[in-house]
């Protein structure tokens, strides 16, 4: 039905777009696989970081891709605050009451950007917006070739981190096996909210990454959660390798489904992959059975 | 009992209320916090007393919506008929997910997302295919009589949900005093341990979200007939999902009076700080996810959990 | 920013002005209007838009003396937000009916109008429908309520005769039409319509695309535009998702004969034209706009405008809105919602700013209204349809 380069430049595309989903789910993935919550205001915190790079290049004039270290250190302070602060203080730890207080903080984050910002939608215009790269017939945006990349470049530098460095085996003994984690002297707490700050910097890379070629209001976090935990799911949960293969599967199901079915039918698709990974392979692409 | 003397005493209280109260703001008040109170207490027999979170519950509350619409609209059935009809595909729908979902040993946060996953996916479908009018949505006509399942006044819809409210606890009083409601804790407590004494998991289960889902078709079909209209989003979206869980929750997981206690708390928080702040928009939604925090903080046990904390500190336990 | 400050003082002074009536006088009792719109939620930039509307309305005639017939009373509006949901909006009119409000204005959104004049109409509150763009509305035999702008119905069949004159004018060189709709009731609604009538006069409709809203990517519907190169786009949409997908035709350099929106979300939009002056060139829209010829809509536009905020349909179909309901209220000679249904029912309200044919309520909706047709010309948006507004000659197509 379509020609070859139609085809191309949706998988092309989906490729990319997955590439910012895998950024938004490895924080996900992070934090679910550390921390076993699922994190209700992980949009509304993208939204957060998203806004941040938006007055940083209206104020202050910082490019986004030049202001990508200082929402990365940004966002990792602002999660690890919540956590320490807020999450676990609320949540004495019990599954369901964490639920409960991530949704709250997703109603408190998202009405305090309506209340500063007000709802309309801003977008930034750059340089480069509206530059596109041919790569044999297709047409492929410049900002999302480079988020394309950077999510390639992140995935390596959390996997590097999480088996390479003393934080990384402390996260990674705490997720396994939290109380053996204590009588080694890690100190839990910390590790939780480290996990859940360079969940949150992830973010803070994705909104660099996304905010050139996309717009931000109070509600642009929550198109992204289930998409997100679809993709959390189908790599495996705490897996790096598995949000980015998974992030990119999803990305290119979601284009083809949207090419063939329409964009209102499309996603449907990706939600029957969730429905039968999680079903028939729970564990997921990667992850280790639960 | 206490338990079955306090049910009574609610729908005498509740039936009684017109008689003393003509105001529309608190008819109408009421009327929302017992079908809030439904949605949380059909949750809570699969969540609170099953032990297993439903992110998509609003699944089987878009399906009594429509059956209830659809069964009007193309098949020309009475309301009340499609009432029973709505409860009935509800808990079919409940059925199947169960059958696919707990075959495959889904647990935990993995049952909680292909729930979620459900709803969405059904969500989409009832967007695109013009059996429920895809997006245009189905609306009913208005014409109001009781044999129509429609009221001038919000007063005889205050009656039926009071009636739909009633069932779902009666049924929660049987699950707190039934074989099958002990089976059904059980199961919740220790799966494993269940199964070694004899119970069924699989199939007490499968009782637990078929009955959770009727009561969810039940309101999806309330909803319906107050409001004449719906459409996919209003149907399977999550909003309807989150407010069953966080009701649930909040007033306190598999307790009988939790589901009314957490429906009142939230509705009375949401109202107050909508009218207090209505002019900046923006400052009760702040106010109303603040107190959502501070109230877990509080009560990890939910509202009913306080009537059990004082019961212990009284009787000298220790947590 | 100051400005917002600036709306947020304003709005909350002019609120407190027009709720305490000057001590010292005898001021005859406040006249009490419900202004219910969904201002938190996902629609809550249009909710404000809507409500900014109805309070410059109400800032004008209270400064202007009030409603004289009942002694120069001021207008007090009581302020409810539907947060974005029917049921909510259903709750905030029983408060309002409760306070005392004669009469009601609002919902914007179809959905949530769906449910608050079906509450109003309980207690006989007149309800005037702001927006609102759904038939059902309208057509459900309640006589409570009242909407001066077009239907969708009516929408698209004058965008429809518009775009087969345009083309007839420029020799047709278009035909075949793809239709990109957004998902819910008022996306679905018009792009059934355009379907059927469309090949009444001669156009080939290749496809229509559904949308969800929100919509992250339109490559794909961009790359089925490109293999399928139809003459003409009509997108019916909101705000975001329009620009997304206008801007991803640029980016994907797909440039048809001419994109031609029906109640377009940006199409007309000045917001849009500011954020995106190349994307925008060209676009023909069909949707509510006001009369360019009355002077009164630019002092209006200047007024938003200082205000910070842009001058969108939400706003002038709610301030309309409002005048209307205001010289009913003057012609009722009172409060009383029977006798406000009753002037409302009667109304011939011609002193408003809209390009409208005659004021006439039948079944609950003014059969005078209608929309216009603009272009985004020179940076600015023009009237081009009906010749009687004409601002500007359109250039159909914009590319050959």
């Amino acid at each position: 039905m379509f020609d070859f380069s139609i085809l191309l430049a949706s998988v092309l595309n989906g490729l990319t777009s997955g590439a910012v989903y895998a950024l938004v789910a490895l924080g996900l993935t992070l934090i679910y696989g550390v921390l076993h919550i699922i994190n209700f205001a992980h949009g509304a915190a993208l939204m957060v970081a998203m806004y941040g790079v938006y007055e940083l290049y209206n104020k202050l004039g910082i490019d986004p891709y030049i202001a990508l270290p200082f929402m990365v250190v940004g966002m990792f302070l602002f999660g690890y605050a919540l956590q320490r602060v807020i999450i676990n203080r609320a949540s004495h730890g019990k599954d369901e009451n964490i639920l409960l207080v991530t949704l709250g903080l997703a109603i408190v984050l998202e009405n305090l950007a309506l209340l500063f910002f007000k709802s309309d939608t801003r977008t930034i215009d750059t340089a480069y917006s509206l530059t596109t790269i041919a790569i044999g017939p297709a047409f492929i945006a410049l900002p999302k070739l480079i988020a394309f990349a950077g999510a390639l470049a992140a995935s390596a530098i959390l996997v590097l981190l999480v088996s390479g460095t003393d934080l990384g085996r402390a996260i990674r003994a705490v997720s396994k096996e939290k109380q053996g984690a204590k009588l080694m002297g890690i100190h839990v707490e910390h590790i939780y909210a480290m996990s859940f700050g360079i969940g949150l910097a992830c973010l803070g890379a994705a909104a660099c990454f996304l905010l050139p070629t996309y717009y931000v209001n109070p509600q642009v976090g929550s198109g992204f959660v289930l998409i997100a935990f679809t993709i959390v799911v189908l790599g495996g949960m705490g897996s790096f390798a598995g949000a980015l293969i998974g992030g990119l599967l999803i990305g290119v199901v979601e284009s083809l489904g949207g090419l063939y079915l329409g964009e209102s039918l499309g996603p449907i698709g990706v939600f029957i992959i969730f429905i039968v990974v999680l079903l028939f392979r729970p564990q997921g692409l990667f992850g280790a059975r639960a | 009992m206490k338990s079955l003397l306090g049910i009574a005493a609610l729908a005498i209280g509740v039936g009684l209320l017109p008689l003393f109260v003509e105001s529309g703001v608190w008819i109408n008040f009421v009327m929302m916090t017992l079908y809030a109170a439904l949605l949380a207490q059909a949750w809570n027999i699969l969540g609170g007393f099953g032990g297993q979170f439903s992110f998509g519950h609003a699944l089987f509350f878009g399906f009594g919506a429509y059956v209830q619409a659809i069964a009007q609209l193309q098949w020309g059935f009475n309301p009340w008929v499609a009432l029973a009809m709505a409860g009935l595909v509800s808990a079919t729908v409940g059925l199947g997910v169960g059958a696919l979902t707990f075959r495959y040993g889904l647990k935990g946060s993995y049952f909680a997302l292909v729930t979620l996953a459900f709803a969405e996916v059904f969500r989409i479908i009832a967007v695109s295919v013009p059996f429920t009018g895809a997006g245009v949505g189905l609306m009913i006509p208005l014409k109001e009589s009781v044999g129509n399942l429609q009221f001038e006044s919000r007063v005889g819809f205050l009656y039926v949900i009071l009636g739909l409210l009633i069932a779902a606890m009666l049924v929660t009083w049987w699950l707190q005093n039934s074989k099958f409601g002990a089976y059904l804790q059980a199961v919740r407590d220790n799966e494993n341990a269940a199964q070694a004494i004899g119970v069924n998991p699989f199939l007490i289960k499968l009782g637990a979200i078929a009955l959770s889902a009727a009561f969810m078709g039940w309101a999806g079909a309330f909803y319906l007939q107050v409001f004449q209209y719906i459409d996919p989003s209003i149907a399977f979206g999550p909003h309807t999902s989150v407010e069953a869980l966080v009701a649930a929750i909040v007033g306190g997981l598999g307790s009988l009076w939790g589901p009314l206690l957490g429906a009142l708390a939230l509705h009375l928080l949401s109202d107050l700080t909508r009218n207090l702040f209505g002019s900046l928009p923006g400052i009760n939604m702040v106010i109303y996810g603040s107190m959502l925090i501070v109230i877990v903080m509080f009560l990890p046990r939910g509202i009913a959990g306080i009537g059990q904390s004082v019961t212990r500190l009284w009787r000298g336990k220790r947590d | 920013m100051t400005s917002r400050r600036q709306f947020v003082t304003q709005t909350a002074a002019a609120a407190t002005l027009l709720a305490f009536p000057m001590v010292g006088r005898s001021q005859p009792a406040p006249v009490k209007i419900g202004v219910i719109h969904p201002v938190t939620g996902a629609l809550a930039y249009s909710g404000q838009q809507c409500r900014a509307g109805a309070l410059l309305a109400i800032e004008e005639i209270n400064k202007a003396g009030g409603i004289k017939s009942l002694g120069g009373a001021l207008i007090e509006p009581l302020l409810a937000d539907a947060q974005s949901q029917p049921a909510v909006g259903a709750a905030e009119i029983e408060r309002l009916n409760e306070a005392g409000v004669c009469s009601v204005v609002g919902a914007f959104a179809s959905a949530i109008c769906l449910a608050t004049t079906q509450a109003a109409a309980k207690y006989n509150l007149p309800h005037v429908v702001d927006v609102g763009v759904a038939d059902q509305i309208v057509q459900r035999g309640l006589t409570n309520t009242f909407r001066f702008g077009p239907g969708y119905t009516s929408v698209a069949e004058l965008a429809v005769t518009n775009l087969a004159e345009l083309n007839k004018s420029a020799g047709s060189p278009a035909k075949t039409v793809m239709i990109i709709h957004e998902e819910s009731l008022f996306g679905s609604g018009t792009a059934n319509l355009l379907q059927k009538s469309l090949p009444q006069v001669g156009f080939e409709v290749v496809d229509v695309i559904k949308h969800a809203n929100p919509t992250r990517d339109f490559n794909n519907i961009v790359l089925r535009m490109k293999s399928l190169n139809p003459d003409i786009v009509i997108p019916a949409n909101y705000y975001n998702e329009y620009a997304l997908l206008v801007r991803t035709m640029q980016q994907q350099k797909v440039t048809p004969k001419a994109i031609y929106s029906v109640l377009g979300g940006a199409a007309s939009s000045y917001k849009f034209i500011k954020e995106f002056p190349d994307a925008s060139n060209g676009i023909i829209d069909c949707n509510h706009w006001f009369n360019p010829k009355d002077p009164r809509s630019q002092d209006l536009k200047k007024r938003a405008e200082a205000m910070g905020l842009f001058f969108s349909y939400e706003l002038f179909m709610t301030y309309t809105a409002m005048t209307l309901l205001a010289d009913s209220i003057n012609r009722a000679n009172s409060v009383d919602r029977e006798a406000i249904r009753q002037a409302l029912l009667s109304s011939t309200f011609s002193s408003h700013i809209m390009p409208y044919g005659p004021t006439q309520f039948i079944d609950g909706q003014n059969i005078g209204g209608r929309p216009l047709m603009t272009q985004v010309l020179n940076g600015d948006i023009k009237v081009i349809l009906p010749v009687e507004y004409r601002e500007a000659q359109p250039r159909f197509p914009i590319k050959a």
